[in-house]
């Protein structure tokens, strides 16, 4: 049996005394997709924050790639690519301004050669010169996706990557998640659309309050019974 | 070499942000040509107390125009959320720490070079002597090191604003004294004075390992 790619035990958040993760265990194998599905507040956010190395849990191990998340932050930092809910870009910088620093960040070689071809590919190949400040929500969000991929992560945290994206940029999202997943590397995204989840996804894992309370191989669901758990989870 | 070059990166950014926005040089360069000129017309300068009210109204402009330029730089990052999209990246804390200060020290360096020639001209004291740039070189880092590890502690709490002079001021006392009599002793020569630069150098080697040590904790909690 192999090692898991992402591996969690035990993992527990609190803020100010109110526990945020109550104990999160779960593992996710090399190349695969995981969907992470829960209602508002459920802790999806917090768990990635905690997989990115940008908060610290209270108690509990994480592994990402046979890395110790409390030991090995700076090589883990190297092996992710982190979407979150805000751009969380420099708007005085232009786009291509903004991929060329992060990519002296990541050590990124040939790194303007790199942007030109993300770019290319999230659409914003036009827009290079432009301030990042004069960009639309969508469009930000696409420069996010071409940022979190510069470095070639091996592992992809998404924290609902669709939000603010038309039906072309979901589409162009649902493309760069398989291209992803089929070069061999890991993708775990959070989402509110099951149908999303179930049809992107190797497997389907849902919190609330904090723990995980449904976990499922997407090619034995269908939405509706995803539906059904969420519902009955909310309860 | 890496280390080197993500300080470099992160200075860039900033300075070139910085240059783009105009937030932070416009409103400390104004605020302390603001104090210099109020202070030049609240004062009765003569011959013979132009050297004890002189260099305090000129570090007084200096520590108030820094302190708004140090809350400035590491609160725009984190109301953006930029200074999380950093702390995302694989970079030694260390780094952007010292491009931050580095930043700071910038900044507040082109506001005393506006500063200076107006001091000059208002207080009518001829400062121009090389003596003045070590003073003023110590004094700035030793501002700009405690400014840029409080201005990050502060930035993560709501009332920034208040906090950062609460936390800055008592701390950087011994410099701002050091800096205000160093200053005082190039415009009147005086016996038994203390070493001021050396405690001046001092206390920047000091905070500025302390800050070294203690910028990634406070960063990261």
């Amino acid at each position: 049996m192999s090692t898991p790619y992402l591996e969690i035990k035990g993992l527990k958040k609190t803020y100010n005394l109110k526990p945020i993760l109550g104990g999160i265990d779960f593992t996710l194998d090399k190349g695969k997709c995981m969907a992470l599905l829960g209602a508002n507040g459920a802790g999806k956010t917090t768990l990635l924050r905690i997989l990115a190395c940008l908060i610290k849990p209270t108690t509990g191990t994480v592994h990402i790639a046979g890395l110790d998340f409390g030991e090995e932050a700076q090589q883990i930092r190297m092996l992710v690519g982190f979407v979150g809910h805000q751009p969380n870009l420099y708007d005085d910088l232009t786009v291509l301004e903004n991929l060329l620093f992060f990519g002296r960040m990541y050590s990124v070689k040939k790194a303007r050669e790199r942007a030109a071809i993300l770019l290319q590919r999230v659409g914003l190949a036009r827009r290079t010169s432009e301030r990042v400040g004069t960009l639309s929500r969508g469009q930000l969000q696409r420069l996010s996706l071409a940022r979190a991929l510069l470095h070639s992560p091996q592992l992809l945290l998404l924290d609902e990557p669709d939000a603010g994206l038309d039906d072309e940029g979901i589409a162009l999202l649902e493309e760069l998640i398989r291209e992803h997943a089929e070069q061999g590397r890991t993708t775990l995204f959070t989402t509110h659309n099951f149908d999303r989840a179930v049809k992107f996804s190797d497997q389907v894992c849902m919190l609330s309050g904090g723990r995980v309370v449904y976990q499922q191989a997407s090619a034995d669901l269908e939405v509706g019974s995803v539906r059904l758990a969420y519902q009955e989870a909310l309860r | 070499m890496t280390f080197l070059l993500q300080i470099q990166a992160i200075l860039w950014k900033d300075i070139r942000c910085e240059l783009r926005s105009k937030q932070t040089w416009m409103s400390m360069g104004l605020f302390a040509l603001l104090v210099l000129v109020i202070f030049n017309f609240a004062f009765d300068l003569r011959v013979d107390n132009k050297a004890a009210i002189a260099p305090g109204a000129l570090w007084v402009a200096f520590v108030f125009a820094s302190l708004l330029g140090l809350g400035r730089t590491i609160t725009s990052e984190q109301e953006k959320g930029s200074m999380d999209r950093l702390m995302l990246c694989p970079v030694d804390r260390k780094a952007i720490y010292l491009a931050k200060l580095l930043g700071n020290i910038l900044f507040i360096a082109v506001v005393e070079v506006i500063a200076l020639p107006v001091f000059a001209v208002l207080f009518n004291v001829p400062l121009f002597t090389g003596e003045l740039l070590p003073i003023v070189l110590l004094g700035t880092l030793g501002i700009a090191t405690i400014g840029t590890l409080f201005s990050v502690i502060a930035a993560a709490t709501q009332a920034r604003e208040l906090l950062l002079p609460l936390l800055v001021f008592p701390l950087i006392v011994p410099v701002v004294i050091g800096a205000v009599r160093a200053t005082g002793a190039l415009m009147v020569s005086s016996i038994n004075e203390p070493p001021w630069l050396g405690l001046m150098l001092a206390f920047d080697v000091i905070f500025l390992s302390v800050s070294l040590l203690m910028f990634e904790y406070v960063i990261e909690d």
